[in-house]
């Protein structure tokens, strides 16, 4: 009886310190999650933050006379007479216009406000609309960097630390007091390839060189990832080198990427002398990173289709073949999509392999095919990270959303697959 | 058709007609699929040992250097990138030579493949034949492409392994293995001149994976802790809704390109750790291991978490009851009676975890230093292994400095590693699973 009544006391004497540290553990559990989920919220907002500007730029508004004379236009009609056509001065000449400048040194401090792409804008502008020519009209023309850097900055009250004199600090102001700034969507930013110029840089170039690479690793990986799949899963016999295989893509799938990089280069480049920096070799090392991925989620796919579906078919005087192509590839198809989609996501957003085999070069040019030579959305991200100009860091931040646009939208498909087309049995 | 009609209809097949058809076509097809191959990969040193052959004896002794400066020069001229004035006659008609070899080369090909492909489809068509068991040959030579194609992973292994042990041996002529594993200084510029200051070349690669180790360790402090107790929250704790909410926004961290974690790392995090240390008074630099290390490991966190959440729910319910019947409180019973049930597919998890904290790449790129040094201080710059690899092996090189094939040599060190962290994860892992499935 004692020796009970002691037990129960014992154990309420450390009851109220079991509860406190049970309390405690929980708390560890929600702290570790909140901490996870504080990491993504800081990242996204961090990234949003730095980002939501480089979609628009800063444009100022001149009047510039565009008499054909003075631009060197003889006759309009002439093929080449616009390219050689001296835009470039007509702005110049309407800028001292504008602020009134007529100092040597001061006019050099004026040309710097402007784009050197702006004449380019106009030249296009004025060709597609002969009409304008020979007399005077007002164009937004796209302003320099730093002039972009600064007035995003005057809004947002964080102090301004570019490079612009005080002289060219004044004239902004008396360009922007008299409405003469505007920020406008940035179609530069979509629609053109990299360029030295922040304000002339645009992703598009490196988005059809990942759409290409991509596409490559589609087009191989997909079909050569299922048909392994479905040798190990339907055909494969039991034996050491089916084993081999098995070991062998697990552990390729946990293999750094950089070292499919080593083998791109090695294998592709040196050996096979592929030229470097395009988009069918970024495909293959990709291919070769993601088959694992997609061999095993297709593998998962297969398993999950019900054997009496294959006795019914093998039953019916299906052959093996038919079984498999008439009933069990259909029936695993979303699975397999799903997969596929997954894999197609990682490689999109993958980067040091695309670095190995000389996918960083710097290329203006949007390429036309797979065997361009072009940069990945990734690789653009860690060249435009790398550049000293303060602007390309917006620069960077906009197209690290638009890369995370893409990884949510194939993300957002293959849930959408799974949901919509996957059975249970 | 015809034929299976005279002998009474489709029936009689001893395959449906798709079948014969498929043959047919795999027939035209192959063959020359192969021969085209094949050709592909031979022209090339073909119609090279032609045009070598087309220039004079004194050119065909150059060295093999030179030879190929001179084929360039060729090249160039045939292709019209050169122009053709004040070129040695020699030059140009080796380019006219090199244009009509080319020419033929493509007509040939075009020839021999076009007409291998009809011959095939002549052999193919020809076999047909109503007792022809045509399904059991295309179904051959299925399950051969089926076969082909799994084994592209071992080829891809083997691939891997050649090209950067290949590499590698070649590195290891110039440099011993000795230094390039115990040495402690890492510094792979070559002398351009003899008389060069500071370029003796080092290639000790200690201090590279001591930095490797430091930034991973880093990661795996953060990582582990936090994914372990998130997986445990959401595995025992958690509602059903709250943990349908909360994996798949965890996941997304692992989803989010490496580079991007880079980006983050090397502008606002570290910036960020160097106010906080010099505030405090310490040296800290604006490359940090730790700045590296922490967003590495933030990025870790969702592998241990969904790899320790898919052993902690295997754990059978009836362990927990018993404990909990017992008097147990719910964290007594994890910690007495879950996890060490649990453990090895935790320490499988963390194993991989950690071989993926090694082998990242951009974060580390991005976020760490150049300079290889051999300190334990998280607050200073440090260089990793694929640091390295990137720096070596980034804009144009030759294959033959011991430049570029150390870099080699540190991925073969690298894939080893990492190799051995997930062969044992994954034995360690599969071993587990066959207790309680």
């Amino acid at each position: 009886m004692t020796s009970a009544e002691s037990t129960i006391e014992k154990v309420n004497k450390n009851l109220a310190r079991r509860y406190r540290a049970e309390q405690r553990f929980r708390l560890y559990g929600i702290l570790s999650v909140l901490f996870g989920l504080s990491c993504l919220v800081v990242l996204f907002t961090d990234i949003i933050g730095k980002g939501y500007k480089g979609f628009v730029s800063t444009e100022i508004y001149l009047t510039v006379d565009l008499s054909s004379d003075d631009l060197g236009i003889s006759d309009p009609e002439v093929e080449n007479a616009f390219m050689q056509a001296d835009f470039e001065g007509a702005i110049k000449r309407a800028l001292y216009a504008r602020l009134d400048v007529t100092d040597r040194r001061a006019k050099r401090a004026l040309n710097a406000l402007i784009s050197s792409g702006a004449s380019y804008a106009l030249r296009d502008q004025v060709k597609r609309q002969p009409e304008l020519l020979d007399s005077s009209h007002g164009f937004w023309l796209l302003a320099d960097d730093d002039v972009d850097t600064w007035y995003k900055s005057v809004d947002s009250k964080s102090p301004f630390t570019g490079r612009l004199s005080d002289e060219q600090l004044t004239w902004l102001q008396t360009l922007d007091f008299s409405g003469e700034l505007r920020t406008a969507l940035n179609t530069t930013f979509f629609t053109s390839g990299d360029s030295r110029e922040p304000e002339m840089a645009g992703i598009m170039g490196a988005a059809l060189g990942s759409f290409f690479t991509v596409l490559v690793t589609l087009l191989l990986s997909f079909p050569i990832g299922v048909a392994a799949a479905v040798y190990l899963e339907e055909y494969a016999p039991k034996n050491r080198w089916t084993d081999l295989i098995e070991v062998n893509i697990n552990n390729l799938a946990a293999v750094p990427s950089i070292i499919f990089g080593l083998l791109g280069l090695a294998i592709f480049i040196n050996f096979f002398e592929m030229p470097r920096s395009i988009p069918l070799v970024g495909g293959l090392v990709l291919t070769l990173m993601t088959l694992p991925t997609i061999i095993i989620s297709s593998r998962a796919a297969i398993k999950a289709v019900p054997p009496s579906i294959r006795e019914a078919a093998l039953g019916l005087g299906a052959s093996k073949m038919q079984m498999v192509m008439h009933h069990v590839l259909p029936l695993a198809m979303p699975g397999m999509l799903t997969g596929a989609i997954i894999g197609m996501a990682q490689a999109l957003g993958e980067t040091a392999p695309l670095l190995m085999i000389g996918m960083v070069a710097f290329v203006v040019d949007l390429p036309g095919g797979v065997m361009d030579a072009a940069t990945a959305l990734p690789v653009q991200i860690f060249l435009w990270a790398d550049s000293p100009e303060r602007a390309f860091v917006e620069k960077t931040s906009a197209a690290i959303m638009v890369l995370l646009g893409f990884l949510f939208l194939m993300n957002a498909l293959a849930v959408w697959l799974r949901r919509r087309l996957e059975r249970r049995w | 058709m015809l034929q299976s009609q005279s002998i009474g209809g489709a029936s009689s097949l001893a395959s449906l007609p798709f079948y014969y058809g498929m043959l047919t076509a795999l027939w035209c097809a192959l063959p020359a699929l192969v021969v085209l191959g094949v050709w592909q990969l031979f022209d090339a040193n073909l119609i090279e040992w032609f045009v070598i052959a087309k220039l004079s004896a004194d050119a065909q002794a150059l060295p093999a250097d030179e030879l190929g400066l001179l084929l360039n020069t060729v090249s160039n001229i045939a292709q019209g990138h050169l122009s053709s004035d004040g070129q040695p006659a020699e030059l140009l008609a080796a380019a006219e030579s090199l244009t009509a070899i080319q020419t033929t080369n493509r007509l040939a090909a075009t020839g021999v493949v076009l007409s291998l492909g009809i011959l095939g489809l002549m052999f193919g068509w020809s076999k047909v034949a109503p007792q022809l068991r045509a399904r059991q040959k295309v179904e051959t030579v299925f399950s051969w492409f089926l076969l082909a194609c799994s084994c592209l992973a071992i080829l891809t292994t083997v691939g891997i392994v050649l090209s950067v042990l290949f590499e590698s041996l070649q590195f290891f002529r110039s440099v011993s293995p000795f230094e390039f594993l115990f040495g402690t200084q890492w510094s792979p510029q070559m002398a351009m001149r003899a008389d060069q200051v500071g370029s003796s070349g080092a290639f000790g690669s200690v201090p590279l994976f001591a930095g490797t180790m430091l930034i991973s360790l880093i990661a795996m402090v953060v990582a582990v802790p936090v994914g372990l107790m998130a997986a445990i929250y959401l595995a025992e704790y958690a509602h059903r809704q709250v943990r349908a909410v909360v994996k798949p926004l965890l996941e997304i961290l692992a989803g989010i390109p490496t580079v991007v974690y880079g980006f983050f790392a090397a502008l606002t995090v570290a910036p960020v750790i160097r106010d906080l240390g010099l505030s405090f008074g310490l040296a800290t630099s604006s490359e940090s291991a730790l700045a590296a290390g922490l967003v590495m490991g933030v990025m870790i966190i969702p592998f241990v978490s969904s790899l320790a959440d898919d052993v902690i729910s295997a754990v059978p319910q009836s362990l927990r009851d018993g404990s909990l019947a017992l008097g147990a409180t719910q964290s007594e019973t994890i910690k007495q009676v879950v996890l060490p049930a649990a453990l090895p597919g935790v320490v499988g998890g963390v194993l991989l975890a950690a071989s993926r904290a090694i082998g990242e790449t951009m974060i580390v790129v991005m976020a760490a230093g150049l300079a290889a040094k051999l300190t334990a201080n998280p607050l200073e710059s440090v260089t990793t292994v694929t640091v390295q690899i990137v720096t070596l092996l980034v804009g144009d090189q030759e294959f033959d400095s011991p430049k570029t094939l150390a870099a080699f040599a540190l991925g073969l060190m690298l894939f080893v590693t990492t190799l051995a962290l997930n062969f044992v994860a994954l034995h360690v892992v599969k071993k587990y699973r066959e207790q309680y499935d």
